[in-house]
C-alpha cells in the first residue's frame, strides 16, 4: 500500500477506542447476562422509541438550524464583551439537568417571567409543556454547544480565504456558497449526530417538559424495566437499541461530512470584509441579542433564586463541592489522555470506526453503564470504594464525543498541512504530539478540557448507583437538599455548582476564547 | 551517489519510471513540463511516495523502505517549511532533535546557522513576523544543522522575486559547498538551473532520465521541453 | 516507597481495629442517609448502645434499593434493608433473601400489621399539597372537574407516583380509567421524581402537587411557614408504609435483631417525624412534635395488601398511561 508516511501512529488511539467500546459493551453485556427471562419489547417500548427519535431529531435540527445564524453573526461581528458573551453562552450546556429545567421554567413556565409579561397584556400564560417544550429545553441545552462548534468551524477557515473572497467582491450569498457552505457541510452533520445522541438518553427533561406519559423516552423505558419490572434483559435490549440508533446517526454523519478540509493559513488574524452594510449588521445584532436572551435569562433566574442562600449554605455542600472539583479534575485528565490519541489517530484519515467508538459514550444509558460496571466490579472489590474513579471515568467517556468534535477538525488540518514537514524531520509520536499537535491544538484542548471539567462537575450520572454517604458530589447533594424540602438551599447550591462549573470551563477555555478572538 | 534502479513510482493514477544515478556532491536540477512528475520523483526519493518496483540506494545502502524521517536527506517544500507556532530558533532546532531537547553546544550550532543565513538576532521571531525571504533563510538554516548528505528542493523559493530567488540559490550553492551535500532541485526557471546546477534530470512523458549537462540540455532542448520553455 | 509501606501498615492496623468492633450494614434510600435525613442521628444513637459500627449505605430510593438487592443476591454485604414499602414487599419476598423478624411490637398504624418479615418504621398518607389560602377540591372527581392544575410523578420512576396510581385504583376500582381521563387536562406535567414535582409547585407552576399530608409540617416546623396545606379527600387517602427487614444471609444476625428492635424504640421513632417528615410507626412517649396536630387526618385510610398491590400494579399502570395520554 502506497500510504503516505504519517507523523502519528494510530495504535494508541485504537487502543483507547477499543477500551471505550469494551467498557460500554462490557457493561451492557454484564447487564444482559444477569437477566432472567423477561418479556421482550412491547408496544409501549416501540412508542417510546418513536417518541425518542422524533424529539431527538427535532431537537438536533432546531439546535443546529438556530446555531448557524448565531455562530455566523458572532463570527462576523466584533464588539465589546464578545469574548465574555461567547463564554457565557456556553453555560447552559454544562448545567446539571434538574437545575437547568427549573431555570427554564422560571422564565418560560406557566408562572414564569414570560407568562407574567403576557399576563400584564391580558394574554394567557405560555403553554410550555408538550413536544415543543421538550425541543425548547433541548435547544436550550445544545444550542450553545452547536454554536461553539460551528463558530470554531468558522474560525478555522483561514483568513486568506476571506481575503480572497473579499478581493473577488463576494458578499452575502456568494460568500456563503464559496466559503461558508463547504465548511458547514463538513462540520454540521457530526454536530447533528452528537446532539441527536445526547437527546436519545434524555429522560427527566423530556418527561418534565413533555407534560405527561406521551413524552416517554427509551431512557424512561429503561428506568421502568430496571426498577418497576426488574427486567434486566429488557433494559439491556433497550440500551442496545439506543446504541444502535447512535451508531446509525454517527455513521450517517461521517458519510455526509466526507470531503476535504480547508487547510490552514499562516496564523493571521481573521478579518472579515463582508456583511458591513447596515442591514446585515442589524440582523446579526438581533440574532445575537435573541440568542443571548434565550440562553441567559434562565441563568439569570437561577442566579437570582440561588443568591439569597449562597452564603449561608451548610458546610456539607462545600465539602461536596470539593469532591466534585476532585472528580472533575480526574475526569479532565482522563478525557485528555483518551481524546488526544484518538483525535491524532482519526486525523490520519480513515478514522471512521474510531469516531463511532467515540460517540458511543453519549448514547449509553448511564443507568445501564452504571449497573453493568457495578456487576463487573462487585466480584472482586467493593463497588462503593470505586465510586469516584468510576464516576470520573464514565464522565470522561461521556465527554469524549464532544472533545473529538472539538479536536478532530483542527488535528486533521495540522496533520495534513504540517505532517510532511514533521515526517521529513523525523518528528514522530511523542515529539510530534508534544511540539506540533498539542501547541497547534492549544485552543481546542482548552475548550475540550473546559467541557470535561464542567460537565463532570455537574453530572449526576453513575454516582447515584455507587453513592457512598461520605463522598457525595455537589449534584447529589443538591438532590438531597431538594429531597429534604430544602429547595432554597438547593437553589443556592445549584448556583454554587453553576459558578464552579462555569469557573472551571472559563479557566480551561481561556485559550479557546483567545482563539475565538484572534 | 544516489541511484534509482528500475523504479516505478505511482501517485494516484499517474506512474513515473526512473532509472538514473546522481553523483555525490553534484548539483542537479530537475526540469520538465508541468505535471510531468517532477514532484513525484522528489517525493519518492524523500520517501513520501513509495516505489512500486525497483529500489533506491544512497552510497550503496538501500533506502527504498526507510521511513522519510530516517533517510539521510533534507527537503524543502513549496510552502509550509516552518511551523508557524514555533520560533525561528525552535524551527531550526528541530533539524538537530525532533523533540527539541538541545544541549548548550547544540544551541550554539543553531545560533551559528541562523547567523550564517543572515538572520542573526531574529531567532525568537515567529514565522509570521518574517518576510518571505527571511522565512526561506530560516528554513535553510535548519537544512544547515540537519547535516544531511542530500538536499531536495521542491521549489521553495518560487514565490520570491527574481533577485531574492537568485540570492537564495547562491546561498543554497554555498551551503552545499560548505557541507558537501548533493543537491537535487526542481526548477521551472531555466536561469535558476543554469545558475547553480551543472547537471539536469529531464522528467517528461512518464520518465525521469539520467542527468545530463544543464547548458547543453537547455541550449538544445528536445521537443517536449521546447514546448514547455516556449 | 517508605510512605507506601507506612501507609500499608497503617491501613492494616486500621482494618484490624475495625474488625474488633462488629459492623452492621444497612442499605437504605439516599434521602435517609443524607445530612438532612434521619441517618446521622440514627447512626449516633445506635452506635451509643450497640458497641458496633453502623454502616448506612444510601441507594437512590426504595425501588432502586430492591433492584440492588436483586443484583447482589445472597452475597450482599447488607445485614438490613430499610426503606421498601408495601408496593415492593411481594417482589422482595420472592427473592427469598429476607428472614423473619420474630418480633411482635405494638404499632400505632391506622391499619393492622402482622407481616412476619417486614417491620414498619414509619408511614404517611399521600395527599395533594396546595397553598393554604386557596380553595381545594375534596375528591378526585371534584379535582377533575375543576380547573386546578396539578403536578404529579411518574409511577414508573417514583414512589409517590406509584402511590397516586394505587390510590386512584383502590378508591375507584374499575372507574379508575375514567378518573385518569378526567384528570388529564389538570395535569401540568409528570416528573421523574418527587423533588422535581415539588420544586415546580414551589415555583408556582401548579396549584397542587402530589406529596404527603405531612409536607405542610415541614414548612410549619422548619420554616415557620403556615402557607401550605394538604387537601383532605373524602374517598380516603392511600398510605405509604415504609418497612425494614433483615437479610437471611447476614453475618451479624443478633446485631440485626438489635437494630430492628432499636428501630421501634423511642429514640429512633422520635427522630423520624422531623427528619423523614413521616408519622412514626410507634408514637414516641412525648407524642408527636408540635405542629403535627395541625395536619389533616384522613377519615379513611386506603392501602392494598402487598399481594393485592402486586397483582393490581401492571393493569393500573396501563390505565394510567392510557388515561393521561389522551
Amino acid at each position: 500500500m502506497a500510504d503516505r508516511a504519517q507523523p502519528v501512529s494510530a495504535t494508541s488511539g485504537n487502543i483507547v477506542a477499543a477500551g471505550v467500546a469494551a467498557i460500554i459493551f462490557g457493561a451492557l453485556l454484564a447487564v444482559a447476562l444477569r437477566a432472567e427471562t423477561g418479556r421482550g419489547l412491547g408496544a409501549s417500548d416501540w412508542a417510546a422509541l418513536r417518541f425518542t427519535i422524533l424529539q431527538a431529531g427535532l431537537s438536533a435540527l432546531f439546535s443546529v438550524a438556530l446555531a448557524i445564524p448565531v455562530a455566523r453573526a458572532l463570527a462576523r461581528r466584533r464588539f465589546a464583551g464578545r469574548r465574555v458573551l461567547i463564554a457565557v453562552l456556553g453555560a447552559p450546556f454544562i448545567l446539571p439537568v434538574i437545575v437547568a429545567v427549573l431555570g427554564l421554567i422560571m422564565v418560560f413556565g406557566r408562572a414564569g417571567w414570560l407568562s407574567q409579561i403576557l399576563g400584564l397584556a391580558g394574554l394567557p400564560p405560555v403553554q410550555v409543556y408538550g413536544l415543543h417544550g421538550v425541543v425548547l429545553a433541548h435547544v436550550f441545552f445544545n444550542l450553545p454547544l452547536a454554536t461553539r462548534l460551528i463558530l470554531q468551524g468558522w474560525q478555522e477557515i483561514p483568513g486568506e480565504r476571506f481575503r480572497l473572497a473579499a478581493q473577488l467582491g463576494a458578499d452575502g450569498w456568494a460568500m456563503f456558497r464559496l466559503i461558508e457552505w463547504p465548511m458547514l457541510r463538513r462540520v454540521v452533520p457530526s454536530i447533528l449526530a452528537v446532539i441527536f445522541a445526547i437527546c436519545l438518553t434524555s429522560f427527566a427533561v423530556a418527561l418534565t417538559l413533555g407534560g405527561g406519559p406521551r413524552a416517554t423516552t427509551i431512557e424512561l423505558a429503561i428506568y421502568q424495566a430496571f426498577r418497576f419490572d426488574f427486567d434486566l434483559g429488557r433494559a439491556a435490549m433497550l440500551s442496545a437499541v439506543q446504541l444502535g440508533l447512535t451508531v446509525i446517526a454517527g455513521a450517517l454523519a461521517l458519510w455526509l461530512a466526507r470531503g476535504d478540509g480547508f487547510g490552514t493559513g499562516l496564523d493571521r488574524v481573521v478579518r472579515r470584509w463582508d456583511g458591513q452594510a447596515a442591514m446585515p449588521r442589524l440582523l446579526d445584532g438581533a440574532v445575537i441579542a435573541l440568542a443571548a436572551g434565550f440562553l441567559l435569562l434562565p441563568l439569570l433566574a437561577m442566579t437570582l433564586s440561588g443568591l439569597p442562600t449562597l452564603l449561608s449554605l451548610p458546610q456539607q455542600v462545600f465539602s461536596a463541592a470539593l469532591t466534585s472539583v476532585l472528580v472533575a479534575s480526574i475526569s479532565t485528565v482522563l478525557l485528555l489522555a483518551m481524546a488526544l490519541p484518538m483525535a491524532a489517530a482519526i486525523a490520519r484519515g480513515r478514522g471512521g470506526m474510531l469516531e463511532l467508538a467515540g460517540i458511543l459514550g453519549l448514547a449509553a444509558s448511564p443507568l445501564v453503564i452504571g449497573t453493568g460496571l457495578f456487576i463487573l466490579i462487585r466480584p472482586w472489590s467493593n463497588p462503593l470504594a470505586w465510586a469516584l474513579p468510576v464516576t470520573a471515568l464514565v464522565n470522561a467517556i461521556t465527554v469524549l464525543p464532544f472533545a473529538l468534535r472539538v479536536l478532530v477538525p483542527r488535528a486533521r488540518d495540522v496533520v495534513a498541512r504540517q505532517g510532511r514537514l514533521a515526517v521529513s524531520l523525523d518528528m514522530q509520536g511523542w515529539p510530534f504530539l508534544r511540539h506540533v499537535l498539542m501547541p497547534r491544538l492549544k485552543a481546542q484542548i482548552g475548550f475540550a478540557a473546559g467541557l470535561a471539567a464542567a460537565l463532570s462537575m455537574g453530572d449526576l450520572g453513575v454516582i447515584t448507583l455507587f453513592a457512598d454517604p461520605d463522598v457525595a458530589t455537589l449534584p447529589l447533594q443538591i438532590y438531597r437538599l431538594m429531597g429534604a424540602y430544602q429547595m432554597d438551599s438547593a437553589a443556592g447550591a445549584a448556583l454554587l455548582l453553576l459558578v464552579l462549573s462555569f469557573g472551571a470551563f472559563w479557566l480551561l477555555d481561556r485559550g479557546g476564547r483567545a482563539h475565538a478572538e484572534a | 551517489m544516489l541511484k534509482l534502479e528500475d523504479c516505478i513510482i505511482r501517485n494516484g493514477t499517474f506512474g513515473l519510471s526512473a532509472h538514473l544515478s546522481v553523483p555525490a556532491r553534484s548539483r542537479v536540477a530537475v526540469i520538465g513540463p508541468s505535471g510531468a512528475g517532477k514532484s513525484t520523483l522528489i517525493e519518492a526519493i524523500a520517501g513520501f511516495l513509495s516505489v512500486e518496483t525497483g529500489r533506491i540506494t544512497w552510497n550503496g545502502t538501500d533506502i527504498t523502505d526507510i521511513h522519510p524521517g530516517a533517510r539521510p536527506l533534507a527537503m524543502l517544500f513549496q510552502d509550509d517549511n516552518l511551523f508557524p507556532h514555533l520560533s525561528v530558533a525552535q524551527n531550526v532546532g528541530l533539524g538537530i532533535h525532533p523533540n527539541l531537547r538541545l544541549t548548550a553546544s547544540e544551541r550554539e550550532t543553531v545560533d551559528g546557522a541562523i547567523e550564517r543565513v543572515g538572520l542573526a538576532g531574529l531567532g525568537n521571531r515567529k514565522p509570521s513576523e518574517l518576510s518571505g525571504g527571511q522565512r526561506s533563510r530560516a528554513a535553510l538554516a535548519r537544512v544547515l544543522v540537519q547535516r544531511c548528505d542530500l538536499l531536495l528542493l521542491d521549489e521553495p523559493f518560487a514565490a520570491l522575486g527574481p533577485a531574492l530567488r537568485a540570492e537564495m540559490l547562491d546561498l543554497v550553492a554555498d551551503l552545499c559547498d560548505e557541507t558537501g551535500a548533493t543537491l537535487l532541485m526542481i526548477s521551472h526557471a531555466p536561469e535558476d538551473a543554469r545558475r547553480i546546477a551543472d547537471q539536469a534530470i529531464l522528467v517528461a512523458e512518464g520518465q525521469a532520465q539520467e542527468p545530463q549537462d544543464t547548458a547543453a540540455l537547455l541550449d538544445n532542448p528536445p521537443k517536449v521541453l521546447r514546448e514547455y520553455l516556449g | 516507597m517508605k510512605h507506601l509501606v507506612f501507609a500499608a501498615g497503617f491501613l492494616s492496623a486500621a482494618t484490624v481495629a475495625v474488625a474488633e468492633t462488629p459492623e452492621l450494614t444497612v442499605y437504605t434510600y439516599d434521602s435517609f442517609v443524607s445530612d438532612w435525613g434521619p441517618g446521622p442521628q440514627v447512626e449516633e444513637a445506635f452506635e451509643a448502645v450497640c458497641d458496633c459500627d453502623l454502616n448506612l449505605v444510601g441507594i437512590e430510593d426504595g425501588a432502586a434499593l430492591l433492584a440492588r438487592m436483586k443484583l447482589e443476591g445472597a452475597s450482599s454485604d447488607a445485614d438490613i434493608v430499610l426503606g421498601l414499602d408495601t408496593n415492593l414487599i411481594v417482589a422482595a419476598k420472592e427473592t427469598g433473601l429476607f428472614a423473619e423478624h420474630g418480633q411482635s411490637p405494638k404499632l400505632d398504624l391506622p391499619i393492622e400489621w402482622n407481616d412476619p418479615v417486614f417491620l414498619p418504621y414509619d408511614w404517611g398518607y399521600f395527599a395533594f399539597v396546595h397553598e393554604a389560602d386557596a380553595e381545594a377540591p375534596s375528591n378526585f372527581k371534584a379535582l377533575a372537574e375543576s380547573d386546578k392544575k396539578i403536578v404529579i410523578q411518574d409511577p414508573r420512576s417514583s414512589t409517590p407516583g406509584l402511590g397516586l396510581m394505587m390510590w386512584v385504583k383502590t378508591a375507584y376500582g374499575n372507574e379508575a380509567p375514567a378518573i385518569w381521563e378526567g384528570l388529564a387536562d389538570n395535569v401540568v406535567t409528570v416528573t421523574k421524581g418527587w423533588s422535581e414535582a415539588y420544586g415546580l409547585f414551589l415555583e408556582g407552576e401548579a396549584d397542587m402537587v402530589l406529596s404527603y399530608t405531612t409536607s405542610p409540617a415541614y414548612h410549619l416546623i422548619a420554616e415557620e411557614d403556615a402557607s401550605k396545606a394538604a387537601a383532605a379527600f373524602d374517598e380516603g387517602h392511600y398510605m405509604q408504609v415504609e418497612v425494614a427487614a433483615k437479610l437471611a444471609a447476614s453475618d451479624q444476625p443478633e446485631l440485626a435483631d438489635q437494630f430492628l428492635a432499636f428501630m421501634l424504640s423511642d429514640t429512633f421513632q422520635g427522630i423520624i417525624p422531623t427528619t423523614n417528615w413521616m408519622y412514626p410507626a410507634v408514637t414516641p412517649e412525648g407524642g408527636l412534635p408540635e405542629g403535627f396536630e395541625t395536619l389533616v387526618t384522613p377519615e379513611k385510610s386506603l392501602l392494598l395488601s402487598p399481594e393485592e398491590a402486586a397483582s393490581a400494579r401492571d393493569a393500573a399502570l396501563d390505565e394510567w398511561l392510557t388515561g393521561l395520554s389522551q
